[in-house]
């Protein structure tokens, strides 16, 4: 089983949402979060204060899959989030030992 | 001697006489509808304070603060209206001393709600009770504008111990060497009555009116004019933030850490009240509920509005962008120089003040403030005291009647003074430096004193945390 996080720019949830039910994924987490890599940040003034604000904001989300669905899970989302501009985001792959669903006890492929 | 019995005719002229007599001493009143005025200025006062000005500077702090700016306004109002009542009433607003009154209405004696309070017309008056009360709005909001100084790093003990010091040290002889005076009533009396003094009697009633006209305070004595304040409050409360500031720090992470603004909302609704509220301020100074209070009204919107203008439009053209912030203080600075010219200026005066004061303060808070590197967290140095400033010198010049102004009234000539440039900017500018020295080194003094009981300011961890949770057990937002 693998952890699928991907980080995007927040106006395409959506779309990835939409293109992760599609392949079959029906449950995930998102976290508002605060990034940069290559996309730069922009100036903020308030009176005599400057502040150049490098971090943006963005959107962590996190899916559950087996391992065989790794591929198509990120296809779907590369192909949902996608821009073109600098700043689309990151995807990242990470390994996962166990997964239990609370409600019924069920454990790691059935909890997915 | 023979006994003559009265005619008729004789009655008839000694009643007429009397009649007279009584006419020319009236019984003084007071009109319904000054007071009526008056009663709802007080309460426009009030609303600056509470919630104007906290949520003013509570909107520019970091959430982490904001709810110890509202304490610490919110409790300066409170303690400042009870010393008020005890003594500051009378330390300003009795006879005692060109720098200080006396005690003779401490604790509020012999005022009823019967007495009475002179205005600026001879024989109108209001109710002495709503004149205290009015005051009483103007000596809460002044240290009230201190605290955005040295907001986010103060003990709110030190505040809780400083603010009532300062009131008393600082703001009740400032009170009353500007604002003191023996009243018109008392003058146009005594010229009156010198005017119809028989020959052998002139030399008697000439010392009545030179004590009626040197019955005032020092700053009022020197011929220096000032509406509703400008040394009073902004001058007082700008350069004792100042030395706040200095004497107490910048902030831990200054320069570094971001600290913007938790709430531009707040700050919007806070300046906007602070507006409507100030009509309160600078009309209700007028005292009465007559074309002159109009005329400080006028002013109010105007001076404010251009100065709102030409911070925006001067920040837009050197910064490159128009900033809502730049607005407010903009206009808020436009308020404050206003102030002391409310009542003197003329309305296109009045607009040229807001031009300048909103170039002049964007300057001090922006160029100054960085090049000299202190940290006065919410600018009170850069728009009260340069804007007090910049409106106590212009109030002098707009007066002028030929530049639209009203002129100044000569109570024992009954009539318009005429207008000195010169005479009248030396007069304001002594009230300037009067009030930067009285304020500027009674605070630093006030200052080491609440350090020495109390000490002034929080641990760095504590100031990292926030003062919500360490001063006051509390968080702002609970979200």
């Amino acid at each position: 089983m693998k952890i699928v996080m991907a980080i995007i720019k927040p106006f395409k949830l959506e779309e990835v949402r939409d293109a992760l039910t599609a392949i079959g994924v029906h449950g995930l987490t998102v976290t508002e979060v605060k990034g940069y890599g290559r996309q730069k940040g922009h100036t903020e003034i308030y009176r005599g204060a400057e502040y150049a604000v490098s971090f943006l904001p963005k959107i962590k989300l996190e899916v559950a899959v087996a391992a065989d669905q790794v591929d198509k899970t990120i296809e779907a989302i590369v192909g949902a989030a996608k821009t073109g501009q600098i700043g689309d985001g990151k995807i990242f792959v990470i390994n996962l030992d166990h997964a239990v669903r609370i409600r019924t006890g069920e454990a790691d492929a059935a909890a997915l | 001697m023979k006994f003559m019995r009265p005619t008729r005719a004789g009655l008839a002229a000694l009643a007429v006489g009397l009649l007279a007599a009584t006419a020319a001493h009236a019984e003084p009143t007071v009109n319904k509808g000054d007071n009526a005025w008056m009663l709802t200025s007080t309460v426009l006062v009030l609303l600056m304070t509470i919630p104007g000005l906290a949520l003013f500077y509570g909107g520019l702090v970091r959430s982490k603060n904001m709810l110890s700016v509202l304490a610490q306004v919110f409790y300066t109002v409170c303690v400042v209206c009870i010393l008020w009542a005890l003594y500051g009433y009378s330390l300003a607003f009795t006879g005692g001393s060109p720098y200080l009154g006396g005690l003779s209405k401490a604790f509020m004696m012999g005022i009823t709600p019967d007495s009475m309070a002179a205005t600026f017309t001879a024989g109108a008056n209001i109710s002495e009770l709503v004149y205290f009360c009015f005051q009483m709005t103007f000596a809460a909001i002044t240290p009230a504008l201190i605290v955005g100084a040295f907001a986010e790093r103060m003990k709110f003990a030190a505040v809780a111990l400083f603010i009532p010091l300062w009131v008393t040290v600082i703001y009740f002889p400032i009170a009353h060497m500007v604002w003191y005076w023996a009243g018109p009533d008392a003058i146009v009396d005594a010229a009156k009555a010198l005017a119809a003094a028989a020959p052998d009697a002139k030399a008697a009633a000439q010392a009545k009116l030179d004590a009626a006209l040197a019955d005032g305070g020092q700053v009022y004595l020197w011929g220096a004019i000032d509406f509703a304040g400008g040394t009073v409050v902004h001058i007082n409360a700008g350069i004792a933030g100042l030395v706040g500031a200095l004497l107490i720090g910048k902030r831990v992470g200054y320069g570094k850490d971001l600290m913007a603004p938790h709430s531009l909302t707040m700050t919007m609704i806070g300046a906007s009240l602070l507006w409507v509220g100030w009509f309160g301020f600078n009309a209700g100074s007028n005292l009465e509920a007559t074309g002159g209070a109009a005329l400080a009204m006028t002013n109010s919107f105007l001076a404010t509005a251009a100065a709102a203008l030409s911070w925006m439009f001067a920040e837009w053209i050197v910064k490159g962008h128009p900033s809502l912030l730049g607005a407010l203080s903009g206009a808020v600075a436009g308020l404050v120089a206003v102030t002391p010219a409310a009542g003197y200026a003329g309305p296109m005066g009045a607009i040229v003040l807001g031009l300048v004061v909103g170039v002049v303060c964007l300057f001090f808070c922006t160029v100054i403030k960085n090049a000299l590197g202190y940290d006065d967290s919410l600018d009170v140095f850069g728009v009260h005291c340069v804007g007090g400033i910049v409106g106590a010198l212009g109030t002098g010049i707009l007066v002028n009647p030929a530049l639209g102004g009203t002129g100044i009234m000569d109570y024992a000539a009954g009539k318009i003074a005429d207008y000195d440039f010169a005479a009248q900017m030396i007069s304001q500018s002594k009230a300037v430096l009067t009030t930067l020295v009285w304020s500027g080194v009674g605070s630093a003094v006030l200052y080491k004193v609440v350090d020495v009981i109390v000490g002034l300011r929080v641990t760095v961890e504590k100031e990292r945390e926030g003062l919500d949770v360490t001063e006051h057990t509390e968080r702002a937002y609970n979200m």
